[in-house]
């Protein structure tokens, strides 16, 4: 039986606190008195899993089941989720390959012909042959990349895309022409985390900017507290409004989510998963073995080790049918794994930032990647209130090296070198810079031929921190480059001592400090 | 003053708030001795005891071995009974046994003695065959540990006192090897141990050198319809009349247990003086033979 997280009091016997640090690792000792949220052990997998599909797919929620759906003669497309998720990167086999030849056998034994396998990447880089074999396996990769029949959306071709008309607020619904032209659409989803699926995954993953940009913007992020948790999301909101609208215009889809639980290492890096206090001489053994060894290394290599880690994430749920239904089921199961219950909120939030984020598998975690998983990703895990009060102070560790992508990340460098010498606020840059970013010829290019993000990602990565910027009295990065962290905005400390002294400059004398331990995943349930 | 490696090259602390879960128990009677009875093991202490004990215990203690013959006839797993004075018992009565108990035969030692450790428990298992049983509380796990032995073909010592004699005189017989040959139907030989309380006494830290005498007694079965601490005084009876056999002369000792009048094993019931008189100079010593 999987314990469930807790928060822990931090005592003169607690042991030092492991902390992220991109490609390594920090043992920290808080301040007595300090909490520390533990998440709660990963959940029992799926005893069958391919027969928790199959019963998924036979016995939906109110929904016909998916054989009653397939025709022959019908046009079938299958979108799925891209390289973002899950993270890090799942061994073999993959939630999407399980489902989608699920899913398939059905098609087959239905005799439909015409199907279409697409990545719903919205403005992310397309996927390289290899990581579409790693998420499909090379059974469907085989079947259907060589007749051209697995494609990767492209939010950028004219004739790709179809505009639907607007919502009662007036946001454009654009979304692939293909998907929106099938006779159903089967979305198959993989929810790392409560933001994850429901209408926002045909809503933004088959989008164009046209449409993004209604939801993708500062005040919408600002008004999502936070966009973990739906009902109080503007990011939601926006999405389920479009959602509402593709069924209204006739598109239907058959949603496929599945969760998972928190084994996110493999046997080498058990000890991230574990308790510091819990930790036998085996893991101290490997800790050891492997910090001491990526000291040495070479920062190269170490991305490498570490991006080429796949996670022995077991599937916990699947669940099937009509959008908002399936989505209520998967939101509980999210929140099952990752909840955990925190009274009253802090004056500085620490936290371990790591080597991987959604926007960069299997390449750099640069500078406004670092941002935005701090103080995007992270800074939202919660519900009810943020777990730092207005005006506190953040105190993140990772290295943030001035190093980019060229080949992912082409806009990023312009933002980081252009943008972001200029001003940090979001709005002021949204609204001088974003067009010419999203418009840029040479990135919109790079985005539909090679494998670059759209060129006003890197903009949404600055609006994801939005919220956390307008809330916060300050950020601190312990042990980053302070060039880059200074260009980021926010204050470089060499110790987490030294950042903590340097907080009370913000928040005051005697502060009360609380770290999100992760790894894993976790979410706070905060209450007042 | 002791260094400590601090965390992570050292173990953890546990954090105050924090409950500990209760220690998973790997010694005393939790300890698994099953791979002592496997070959390798097996192996090692047959070599031990063939090549080091037992010469070492003939030079130290010649022992004089009576009885043998009363083994003739018996085969498979028997339970040997003996009393219990000195740590010399076991590796006397294990280099006493005839070659076919000798290597296959475990040895019931007090959990709370020789398995109280780690290192204790794995050398007790692996030189003595040794086997963790409570004495201290009823439990009947290692009861049941030892009916699967004997099912399996082992043979049983059982010391039944429960731990070595305190002033030379026995304790009280427990019940547990009456039970395991009422429930599984094994012979008890019972066996009498005579002169290792001189030899290596309970708190002597050097042995010095004597005689010592091992007499092996007839097989006993439960009768029909026998309870187990009715069967349980019959092999204190039979010990006792083994000791009064080594005190005196056969003859004696059967007439004496005819008459039930054998000498008990505990002694008089008098205060503690006494009870040592009576060991040293009473009735238990071999009397002096004038002729032939």
């Amino acid at each position: 039986m999987p314990r469930p997280g807790f928060v822990l009091d931090v005592d003169r016997s607690t042991p030092p606190t492991l902390f992220w640090h991109g490609e390594g690792f920090r043992l920290e000792r808080l301040p007595t008195g300090s909490r520390i949220i533990y998440p709660p052990e990963p959940l029992d997998a799926l005893p069958d899993p391919d027969e928790a599909i199959r019963r998924a797919l036979l016995e939906p929620i109110d929904s016909e089941p998916l054989p009653a759906l397939l025709k022959p003669g019908m046009k079938l497309t299958i979108a799925f989720d891209d390289v973002s998720l899950p993270l890090p990167p799942m061994r073999q086999p993959d939630n999407r390959q399980r489902v989608i030849e699920a899913v398939l056998d059905m098609a087959a034994a239905a005799g439909v012909d015409d199907v279409q396998l697409i990545a719903a990447l919205a403005l992310h880089r397309r996927m390289t042959e290899a990581e579409l074999r790693h998420a499909l396996g090379d059974r469907i990769y085989d079947a259907f990349a060589p007749h051209g029949l697995l494609t990767q959306h492209d939010a950028e071709d004219p004739a790709g895309m179809l505009h639907l008309g607007t919502t009662d607020e007036g946001e454009d619904v654009e979304i692939n022409r293909r998907a929106a032209e099938s006779d159903l659409l089967v979305y198959v989803n993989i929810n790392l985390v409560a933001m994850d699926g429901g209408h926002k995954s045909v809503a933004t993953g088959l989008a164009s900017y046209k449409s993004l940009r209604h939801h993708h913007n500062v005040r919408t992020m600002q008004h999502s507290r936070s966009f973990m948790d739906q009902h109080r999301s503007e990011l939601h909101s926006s999405n389920w409004r479009m959602g509402r609208h593709l069924k209204a215009a006739g598109v239907r889809i058959f949603q496929i989510e599945t969760t998972l639980n928190t084994n996110q290492f493999p046997d080498q890096f058990a000890f991230l998963q574990k308790r510091e206090w819990e930790w036998k001489a085996g893991d101290r053994a490997r800790y050891l073995a492997v910090t001491k060894s990526l000291e040495r290394a070479p920062e190269r290599l170490s991305r490498r080790i570490f991006q080429s880690m796949k996670a022995p994430h077991e599937m916990t749920s699947v669940q099937a049918g009509e959008v908002e239904a399936v989505h209520a089921v998967t939101t509980e199961n999210v929140y099952r794994q990752q909840m955990v219950e925190v009274q009253g909120q802090t004056d500085i939030l620490t936290m371990g930032l790591p080597y991987i984020c959604p926007y960069n598998v299997n390449s750099v975690m640069n500078p406004i990647l670092v941002m935005c998983t701090g103080l995007g990703y992270f800074f939202n895990l919660y519900r009810g209130q943020p777990l730092v009060r207005a005006g506190g102070v953040v105190i993140m560790s990772h290295p943030t090296p001035w190093e980019f992508s060229p080949v992912h990340h082409p806009s990023y460098i312009d933002f980081f070198e252009q943008v972001l010498a200029e001003t940090t606020d979001p709005l002021e840059i949204e609204a001088k810079y974003e067009e010419s970013f999203a418009t840029d010829p040479w990135y919109i290019h790079l985005y539909r031929t090679g494998h670059a993000y759209h060129g006003v990602h890197p903009f949404y990565m600055w609006y994801w921190g939005a919220h956390a910027l307008d809330h916060l009295g300050g950020v601190i990065v312990v042990g980053g480059d302070p060039a880059s962290v200074r260009r980021l905005g926010f204050k470089p400390a060499s110790t987490m001592r030294d950042a903590l002294e340097m907080a009370t400059d913000v928040v005051g004398r005697d502060p009360s400090v609380t770290h999100l331990h992760c790894p894993p995943l976790l979410m706070a349930d905060v209450k007042a | 003053m002791r260094l400590r490696a601090g965390f992570p090259y050292g173990p953890p602390t546990w954090p105050g708030s924090v409950p500990r879960p209760p220690i998973e128990r790997r010694t005393g009677v939790d300890f698994e001795t099953g791979w002592a009875r496997r070959y390798p093991a097996r192996l090692a202490r047959a070599v031990f005891v063939d090549q080091m004990l037992r010469p070492v215990v003939r030079a130290l203690v010649p022992p004089h071995v009576h009885g043998i013959d009363r083994l003739e006839s018996l085969e498979g797993p028997v339970i040997f009974v003996a009393n219990h004075q000195s740590h010399l018992d076991t590796p006397l009565l294990l280099s006493a046994l005839p070659d076919r108990w000798r290597h296959r035969a475990v040895v019931a030692a007090a959990a709370d003695y020789f398995f109280d450790t780690r290192l204790k428990g794995t050398l007790s298992a692996l030189v003595l065959g040794a086997l963790p049983v409570e004495r201290g509380r009823v439990d009947r796990r290692p009861l049941e540990q030892a009916r699967a032995l004997l099912d399996d073909g082992w043979s049983i010592v059982i010391f039944p006192e429960g731990g070595r004699s305190g002033d030379g005189w026995a304790q009280p017989f427990r019940g547990g090897a009456a039970y395991l040959a009422m429930h599984g139907g094994f012979p008890v030989v019972p066996v009498h141990l005579e002169g290792t309380g001189r030899v290596l006494p309970k708190g002597a830290k050097r042995p010095s050198r004597a005689a010592v005498h091992v007499t092996f007694g007839s097989p006993l079965r439960p009768r029909e319809g026998e309870r187990t601490n009715k069967f349980s005084d019959r092999i204190e009876e039979a010990v006792a009349v083994l000791a009064d056999e080594q005190a005196t002369d056969w003859w004696t000792a059967r007439r004496r247990a005819a008459m039930r009048t054998t000498p008990s094993l505990a002694g008089p019931d008098a205060g503690a003086w006494r009870r040592s008189w009576a060991l040293e100079r009473g009735a238990r010593r071999r009397p002096v033979r004038t002729w032939p």
